[in-house]
């Protein structure tokens, strides 16, 4: 690889992206771990788990940003593939309790004793090993996304249509983990997890280790995303997003790109939700609940939709308001502010902040460029 | 003189007779009976029930109330029975005259549970010779559950008399649950019976044949079973016509919540996540008026509805209309980013009214018209739901009207269809736009009158209905009205039928999951448009 591609690769905005991710990932244990309490500069353990979700939450923005900056996919339903990673991962967690539940079952959850299961459930098999809850959690949200998209795409359902449907997916997944005879512990979900890979998920060491864990994924698939909207592929998928049908025309198979890019997303949300599960300790059926994935589309809309960089920026920024909203007295607020954010960044910010940011820079660069935001075609 | 003296002495003599005959005449077989009632043993008052009951005499039903409530006194001296009525006169039980001074020896008459067990089977009998003929058919219905074999004489004797086709049915049904189960009838009466209860052809029938002994002749057991079979199969028929009045009720909730949002999705392209807030602000305007009747003028409770109607269609109109011109217009042809701004005004709107009403349910009230219940064969219909059927049917057929037939349904159809054309022909089509999703949204304030009497007025009543309204314009095929009809009623009843099968949990996933098939398979829809507007 020479060293143009790799220019194109890294533009500015993403080396300057990863540097300052590195940087984080670098700082925030130093900080918690290595800093005395008493210091001023010290990091709570608290802040690293919330740190950690923060960036679970860019992931989950930027294989949204990559199906709907790029291809023009809007899914309102990309929760469920969050939440189904994190079920994978919870089922692990779930497995390595043992004997320790409240029950003592060395083989069933405890769950699972409270209804009178009298065996595991076929599904739960091989979740004791870590290499099979990781294939199970790219592998599951991948194959749903998989069936989905090789339906949608070929029948050519679009735009809203495609967006109505997603969120009738994740509501009709909600329903379904709610009941407790799915095996998945209904309402309340899995949680009290104790070790993951042997260490003990509530020690020091292992939050900051999950939230290092956390930032190389993040910085993985950032770079997988840019792998592939700075090749010849990505370039189609930007044409699909803005004249499908004129791509179609041109002969390219719209359905296969669509169906690749969204398959792929769906893995990457799936492994945000995987890395989310053990950093705030549990999961629930409201996880999936349509609500969630809309939210998560707006981290998107504030960053700036087709950006990447933007997404992850869009998830912070949004997540850091949610938290500081809803905690102390300004939480009966919180919805008006999010509420405000939706409208007022779709009317305002049609490009969210990194693409109003780099609009203003082409302009002064090249002021003959037309100002017009470009215009997903329907 | 003599002569005179001996035709006064006979007059007198057939005078005297003549009184004798009478009060003889007078102690009839209730005076007679009411005799064992002074004797103090409990095997004489059992037997003066039973003589009693077969008087037939309307003094009977309220001596023997009276002794059921132990108001009956007697004296073993004066071989008479008083009442004590409950103003605490004392009545002679014969004649029913107040009585002034009361032999010495009066006590009450006393009951054990073998004599109470008849005196409820008396008061039972009694009943269905009541006056009243709602009163003989509880009590033909209360033996049917009873099969209390001592009421079968008085059963033959009220069927003797009985008129009332109603009763005289409940009475045979009653007569054939009892020789059904006597162990002293033929078969040939049995036969007989369990074809009166088949043809009741409900629950209990089906139960009465069902647990009829083993030890029958083998004839009886063969139409029994038969009986029970088809027993089965005319509950199997109610329970389907029960299933699609269900679903005809669901779907017409589901059209009412959807009908508003065919306007503005269907008809407009406008993705409105903040419809069900519309429905929610309709609900919570009943709120408000049945509040404000409760402490103004309670008299007018029961017309509230009708008050709470045009007021609902005006908040909800006028917030749609403010909706459009403050946020949707600039996102015309950009439908994800309103499908998005809508989601967020959706937020701020329940916040909003959280913040007014608090998050509680609220309490709305049913008009005495909406509340009760009738039987219509099999099943049973409640007021409420029917009427809402009704006012879903006439929401309809209103709008569709209005869209053909008046002059601004003109404009909405030609602003939809070729919205340049139209701003040629001097439509201006920034007012229809506003006024179109201003009716959608208004139609949405109706629909939550209706709905606030169905379902807990709370802030998140619109969401419950936001996903299941999209299905239905969906399903049924955008810019098209009937389709919308067709698909609310359609996974209506598909929905309830699913229910007893699946559970109500299942039977919603499994819909759904049809509808994400069928919009595979029909992208546009059940009813879908054809020609240009399709590419629009």
């Amino acid at each position: 690889m020479g060293a143009f591609p790799l220019t194109r690769l890294l533009d500015k905005a993403s080396a300057i992206f990863l540097v300052l991710l590195a940087i984080f990932a670098i700082a925030i244990p130093t900080l918690n771990l290595l800093v005395p309490v008493s210091s001023g500069l010290h990091v709570s353990t608290y802040l690293v788990a919330l740190f950690g979700k923060y960036i679970c939450f860019a992931m989950l923005a930027l294989s949204i940003d990559l199906i709907w900056g790029y291809a023009g996919i809007l899914s309102l339903g990309h929760g469920a593939f969050f939440a189904l990673g994190g079920y994978a991962m919870g089922m692990y967690l779930m497995r390595q309790i043992g004997s320790r539940g409240v029950y003592a079952n060395p083989i069933l959850p405890d769950f699972m004793v409270f209804l009178n299961w009298p065996e595991l459930p076929l599904y739960w098999y091989g979740f004791n090993h870590f290499a099979y809850a990781a294939l199970m959690i790219v592998l599951v949200p991948g194959l749903l996304a998989f069936v989905f998209g090789w339906f949608a795409f070929r029948s050519r359902v679009t735009g809203v249509y495609l967006s109505i449907i997603t969120q009738a997916m994740t509501y009709a997944l909600m329903l379904g983990f709610f009941r407790n005879n799915f095996g998945f512990g209904g309402n309340n979900g899995l949680t009290d997890f104790k070790d993951i890979l042997g260490f003990s998920v509530q020690a020091d060491g292992t939050r900051n280790a999950l939230l290092v864990t956390s930032c190389i994924a993040l910085a993985l698939s950032f770079l997988i995303c840019r792998g592939i909207v700075t090749s010849k592929f990505g370039k189609v998928l930007v044409a699909i997003r803005d004249a499908e049908a004129r791509t179609r025309f041109l002969g390219y198979r719209v359905e296969a790109y669509k169906l690749f890019v969204f398959t792929l997303s769906a893995c990457m949300a799936g492994v945000a939700g995987a890395l989310y599960v053990p950093q705030v300790g549990i999961i629930n059926p409201s996880e999936f609940a349509p609500g969630n994935s809309i939210e998560a589309v707006i981290w998107v809309a504030v960053g700036g939709r087709g950006t990447l960089t933007g997404a992850v920026l869009g998830a912070f920024v949004v997540n850091y308001a949610k938290t500081f909203f809803t905690t102390g007295w300004l939480s009966p607020y919180w919805l008006f502010v999010l509420g405000g954010l939706f409208i007022a960044v779709t009317l305002l910010l049609p490009r969210g902040i990194i693409g109003t940011f780099e609009l203003r820079r082409t302009d002064k660069r090249n002021l003959s460029l037309s100002a017009e935001a470009p215009r997903a075609a329907e | 003189m003599l002569s005179f003296n001996g035709r006064m002495v006979a007059l007198v003599v057939a005078i005297a007779l003549l009184l004798i005959s009478k009060t003889l005449a007078n102690a009839g077989p209730f005076e007679d009976a009411l005799v064992g009632l002074t004797t103090d043993s409990f095997s004489d008052t059992a037997d003066a029930i039973e003589a009693l009951t077969a008087t037939g005499d309307p003094r009977t039903g309220p001596l023997l109330e009276a002794l059921k409530d132990q108001q009956l006194l007697f004296s073993t001296e004066a071989k008479k029975v008083f009442i004590k009525d409950p103003t605490g006169r004392i009545v002679d039980a014969a004649n029913g005259q107040a009585v002034a001074t009361l032999p010495a020896d009066i006590e009450n008459v006393r009951l054990n549970n073998r004599v109470r067990g008849l005196l409820d089977a008396a008061l039972g009998s009694l009943s269905l010779m009541a006056k009243e003929a709602s009163q003989r058919l509880d009590a033909a219905q209360a033996v049917f559950k009873s099969r209390d074999a001592a009421a079968l004489p008085n059963i033959d004797k009220a069927l003797e008399k009985e008129t009332d086709t109603r009763v005289r049915k409940a009475l045979t049904e009653a007569r054939a649950a009892i020789v059904l189960y006597s162990p002293d009838t033929n078969a040939g009466d049995k036969i007989a019976a369990i074809s009166v209860i088949r043809d009741r052809g409900d629950q209990d029938a089906l139960g009465l044949i069902d647990g009829l002994p083993p030890d029958l002749p083998p004839d009886v057991r063969k139409a029994a079973a038969a009986a029970s079979g088809k027993i089965q199969s005319t509950l199997a028929i109610w329970n389907a016509v029960q299933n699609a009045w269900y679903g005809l009720s669901l779907g017409s909730v589901l059209l009412l919540a959807a009908i508003g949002l065919a306007i503005t999705f269907g008809v407009m392209g406008v993705i409105n996540m903040a419809h069900g807030e519309m429905v929610m602000l309709g609900a919570y305007t009943t709120f408000v008026v049945q509040e404000y009747i409760r402490a103004h003028n309670p008299a007018l409770f029961d017309y509230s509805l009708f008050i709470a109607v045009p007021l609902a269609f005006a908040v909800a109109g006028l917030v749609g209309i403010a909706v459009e011109r403050g946020i949707i217009r600039f996102l015309y042809g950009r439908p994800l980013e309103t499908l998005l701004a809508t989601w967020g005004l959706s937020l701020i709107l329940q916040q909003v009214v959280r913040t007014i009403f608090g998050p509680t349910n609220k309490e709305v009230g049913n008009p005495s018209w909406m509340s009760g219940a009738f039987d219509l064969g099999g099943i049973t219909i409640t007021y409420n739901r029917l009427w809402i059927i009704c006012f879903t049917l006439a929401v309809f057929v209103a709008l569709l009207a209005m869209l053909r037939l008046t002059r601004l349904g003109l404009e909405m159809r030609a602003v939809t269809q070729n919205r340049a054309m139209a701003a040629a022909m001097g439509i201006r089509t920034a007012r229809i736009d506003a006024l179109t999703f201003g009716l959608g949204s208004g139609i949405a304030g109706i629909a939550g009158v209706a709905l606030s009497q169905i379902d807990n007025v709370s802030p998140n009543l619109g969401q419950g209905y936001i996903i299941d309204s999209f299905m239905v314009v969906v399903f049924g095929g955008v810019g098209n009205l009937w389709g919308t009809l067709v698909g609310a009623f359609t996974l209506g009843i598909a929905n309830k039928f699913l229910e007893p099968y699946a559970g109500a949990v299942l039977g919603k996933i499994a819909i759904l999951v049809f509808i994400i098939l069928f919009i595979q398979k029909r992208p546009r829809g059940m009813f879908a448009l054809k020609g240009r507007a399709v590419e629009a």
